[in-house]
């Protein structure tokens, strides 16, 4: 269905409105809105999806920061929602290493892979590439589908008896093998793993579909050096998804060997309770953790380079003035994205590694700051002498780089070998990551979100819900991670469920209540964001130009609200770069028109 | 559900629908004064807020370190000498990103606030400019190449071989505890099979009696150091990974099943000291897990003596190997019999700490 008015308006501008006019008969809403086969209805779904499991995970997150800041509380409304997870009131061991850890696998992969990639890689690839919609529909459609199947089967491990994976959302063997060792461990964990085994077939179908389709659909005129800086990030994204991802589903899968076919690729010498002799030997643990690793460091920047990519563009658009260093740009997101293959060893300095092969991480991944200092002193150079409007996208770029800059400079401290000795695991190592791409990646993609709203459905988000969103966002973000290094410093581990009986660490129980109490307002202000999404979807004030942010690349060239196929006549063709704001004293040049004779060339 | 908490609930949705009156008023108004008189109004004070964040960011930074520096341990010297080179590696460090962090944030907020939408002024079209870039990219990495090279120095003195006098102990998680096993008058650990691990027959930790070096190793429920004397730590773990924090030592290194492995250092100050250092009289040197290890990680603590030599012989003296435990009719001499009571009592294969 898709597949031919993709083809059709291409031949000629005559005509082709009322045939489009005349698709939209034929629609039904399941071909619209379930089954759709439009990129711009499964980024939606993909947004949408990611939204619900945003709130889900940040939700837990609540939870376990009630623990955490006030142990002592009983809260008897807990037990009548969770039963016997949260027996008097409080909550039980296990039960908080479920929800850290469900916390952290929702988070990092069906939010910030799938609901990040699914959603602006669907979104803007088609319209900022110039194609009637991606390589494959059907395909895409199936990424979201199996994602969809994924995330059934993780929410439904939530509810078992025994509960859902709780090792941590890396799941290391052996705890994540063995049932006995952990609640966890049992048929929560089988769930875990088959519902990210799905998560990664979605994940590649969704990624060879992007690199296709920026490799070979792109417009007439659009040279690889003219695509905005979002495309390229999500090039790099797919690229390193589909190289990495396979990697773990096979340590997955042989993870599903040890827990039932009676392997021992992980498994070797234990011993359970004192008693449980098991007859596993020989395997390797840190098998494992480097088949996790291998996809888990590019993941990270799965997560970051396409937030990277948005935050480039919505700054310059806001900005009304290129970006800096666009070639730096790209060599620096491709640098990122090759070093990112060389470094997964840094997670595993004190797993007992030859420290000579630390020594080689240690090297290559400070190499990383390099690509990511340029894109800093980019980004500022981009804001210095520019000409700034401050839409909440814009003020979400802001807090990126800040963000990007806390995070990322602790990355040196962690990713010295040295350092990590003390700093491993500790509350230090929570900071760095939630700051660089935790909050990071949030407000990437909450700038993404204010952005392309109007283009995603033909309204304007509420400004001020915007600006409270992003202010307070913005604060809480600090309170909660800065004072987190501190904790560090004292060398407290994470994944603790109670401080109280260690002298060591004990002394952070007021601080933990102030962190708690940020955790919980800035989960709250969340929900404005969310009820400002769906309530201007209905509501919102309605978009009356098509090119709204005055920006210059081709998403704004199409109707406000697009049909499918984007274009209504020919896809226009592309002369020039986009990034001409403010060029020869003319506010923005779009990526359409022509270059004149006279015009200075950069 | 108690009254106060319907309350706070109901204040919170309060909250919410204020906030979202007001959000939707402010809509209304810049329709009625004309969007863009109300865009300007956004703008500056969106961008004075900038420069407020940035100005109360910073002050707030110096006032957390105020409160907080004196609970870590970034004032308390190292308790070994490896982490004396990590304090150093780490100060450095501080020095470098601290530098960058408050020029690049400043400058970040500083432009924000600096290069606000004016109609007086055009933004300036600068696309690219190689000497700068040439620039942020080689200073950059000098100065990684420096804390590369400050780290790798430290690191390779740190994970190098023991020196030969060093005294050699293991140490053995399990859910959720640590077992410490010593040596014995021949200096040599006995040899072990996980299949043994028995500890109904006294045999927690799998020793191999048939191995002779066995014989007089020592299974102790504490783990004493002398200090300034090295340590090699041999390191197991007979379930699950755990991991041997020390984090007055700055030291860390995982228990794998099945693949020991090693760490060494020398404590500098005995338990005493340290609690004249740190001013707090319940300090003990304390053994934190580190690797998420299932329900009880949190309480999987060990404990760590650090002394004197004089004090460490005395106690070490009242120690009595495990095999005598295991094997009462054995060799056992009359000493044995009298003493494995007392060892049974004390019999470390116990949790160390119990587990709802």
């Amino acid at each position: 269905m898709s597949n031919e008015i993709a083809i059709q308006p291409g031949i000629s501008g005559h005509g082709v409105e009322e045939h489009h006019e005349a698709h939209h008969h034929h629609e039904t809403f399941i071909t619209k809105y379930i089954f759709s086969q439009d990129h711009k209805m499964i980024a939606k779904q993909f947004l949408i999806t990611g939204m619900i499991w945003a709130i889900i995970g940040g939700l837990m997150s609540v939870l376990f920061r009630l623990q955490l800041g006030y142990p002592d509380l009983q809260m008897p409304w807990l037990e009548d929602i969770f039963g016997h997870w949260a027996k008097d009131g409080k909550i039980t061991p296990d039960f908080y290493y479920a929800l850290v850890t469900m916390h952290g696998t929702i988070l990092v992969f069906f939010v910030l892979t799938a609901g990040l990639s699914g959603t602006f890689a669907n979104f803007l690839i088609p319209f900022q590439v110039g194609a009637r919609d991606m390589a494959s529909p059907f395909i895409n459609m199936l990424s979201y589908w199996f994602f969809f199947a994924a995330s059934v089967i993780l929410m439904s491990s939530l509810f078992v008896q025994t509960g859902p994976a709780a090792g941590g959302w890396t799941v290391y063997p052996p705890l994540s093998a063995l049932g006995d060792a952990s609640q966890g461990s049992k048929i929560g964990m089988d769930l875990w793993l088959i519902s990210l085994a799905l998560f990664v077939v979605s994940s590649l179908l969704g990624g060879l579909n992007y690199v296709s389709t920026i490799l070979n659909m792109r417009t007439k005129g659009m040279t690889m050096t003219r695509l905005p800086l979002t495309i390229w990030g999500l090039l790099f994204t797919a690229m390193l998804g589909i190289l990495s991802f396979p990697v773990l589903l096979s340590g997955f899968i042989l993870l599903l060997f040890d827990r039932h076919l009676g392997t021992s690729f992980y498994l070797s010498d234990i011993v359970l309770n004192g008693t449980q002799i098991l007859p596993n030997e020989g395997g390797s643990p840190i098998l494992y953790q480097h088949l996790f690793w291998f996809l888990g460091h590019p993941e990270v920047y799965i997560i970051i380079l396409p937030t990277m990519g948005i935050v480039s563009e919505v700054m310059s658009v806001n900005v009304r003035k290129p970006i800096f260093g666009y070639t730096a740009m790209i060599a620096s997101l491709f640098a990122i994205a090759l070093l990112s293959f060389l470094v997964w060893a840094h997670h595993m300095f004190v797993t007992g590694m030859n420290p000579f092969l630390g020594s080689v991480f240690v090297l290559l991944t400070l190499l990383i700051a390099v690509p990511s200092a340029i894109k800093v002193f980019n980004w500022l150079t981009t804001l210095w002498r520019g000409n700034i409007r401050f839409t909440p996208a814009m003020l979400f770029c802001v807090g990126f780089v800040s963000m990007f800059i806390s995070g990322g400079l602790t990355g040196i401290w962690l990713g010295n070998s040295t350092l990590d000795l003390h700093l491993h695991d500790t509350y230090f190592n929570i900071a760095h990551f939630h700051l660089v791409m935790g909050v990071a990646a949030f407000m990437g993609m909450f700038a993404g979100v204010y952005h392309w709203f109007p283009k995603m459905y033909g309204r304007y988000m509420n400004n001020t819900l915007g600006y409270i969103h992003f202010w307070v966002t913005m604060v809480c973000a600090y309170v909660i991670f800065w004072p987190m290094h501190y904790e560090g410093f004292a060398g407290m581990p994470r994944r603790y469920f109670d401080y109280m009986g260690w002298e060591s660490f004990k002394q952070f129980v007021e601080l933990n209540k102030v962190i708690s109490f940020a955790a919980i307002l800035s989960f709250l202000v969340q929900l404005t964001f969310v009820f400002n999404f769906f309530y201007s979807i209905f509501k919102g004030r309605k978009v009356k130009s098509t090119n709204p942010w005055g920006a210059t690349t081709l998403e704004w060239t199409t109707p406000i609200r697009p049909g499918h196929g984007n274009w209504p006549g020919e896809i226009p063709e592309v002369h020039r770069w986009p990034y001409d704001y403010g060029k020869d004293g003319r506010e923005f040049i779009p990526q359409t028109e022509p270059v004149g004779k006279d015009e200075s060339s950069h | 559900m108690t009254w106060t908490e319907y309350f706070v609930i109901i204040i919170v949705v309060l909250i919410f629908i204020v906030v979202f009156q007001i959000a939707k008023a402010s809509e209304y108004v810049s329709v009625l004064k004309g969007e863009k008189k109300a865009f300007q109004q956004n703008n500056r004070i969106n961008a004075f807020l900038m420069l407020v964040f940035l100005i109360v960011g910073l002050g707030a930074a110096w006032w957390c370190n105020k409160l907080l520096y004196k609970k870590t341990l970034l004032w308390v010297p190292s308790a070994s000498d490896h982490g004396e080179h990590i304090d150093t590696m780490m100060w450095i460090t501080l020095a470098i990103t601290g530098f960058v962090f408050i020029v690049t944030q400043i400058l970040l907020f500083w432009f924000a606030f600096r290069y606000q939408a004016s109609e007086k002024r055009k933004a300036y079209y600068y696309p690219h400019n190689n000497k700068l870039e040439l620039l942020w990219t080689a200073v950059p990495a000098i100065t990684l190449t420096v804390l590369v090279s400050f780290g790798l120095y430290y690191w390779f003195r740190i994970t190098g071989d023991a020196p030969k006098e060093a005294m050699e102990v293991e140490v053995t998680g399990h859910q959720f505890g640590w077992e410490y096993r010593y040596p014995g008058k021949d200096g040599v650990l006995g040899r072990q099979n996980y299949k043994l691990i028995n500890p109904a027959k006294n045999n927690p930790l799998g020793q191999d009696w048939k191995d002779a070096a066995n014989h007089d190793d020592l299974h102790t429920t504490e783990l004493h150091l002398v200090v300034n004397k090295p340590v090699k730590m041999v390191i197991r773990s007979q379930d699950v990974i755990h991991d041997v924090g020390l984090p007055h030592f700055r030291m860390k290194m995982d228990a794998v099943p099945g693949i020991p492995t090693t760490m060494w250092f020398t404590p500098k100050y005995t338990t005493e000291e340290m609690k004249q250092k740190t001013g707090n009289e319940n300090f003990v040197y304390e053994i934190s897990c580190d690797q998420m290890c299932g329900a009880g990680h949190y309480s999987m603590r060990g404990v760590i003596v650090v002394e004197t030599q004089a004090e460490y012989d005395k106690w070490i003296a009242t120690q009595k190997p495990q095999y005598l435990a295991a094997n009462p009719g054995g060799e056992a001499t009359p000493v044995a019999n009298a003493t494995s009571a007392a060892e049974t009592a004390n019999d470390p294969g116990k949790k160390l700490v119990a587990v709802q």
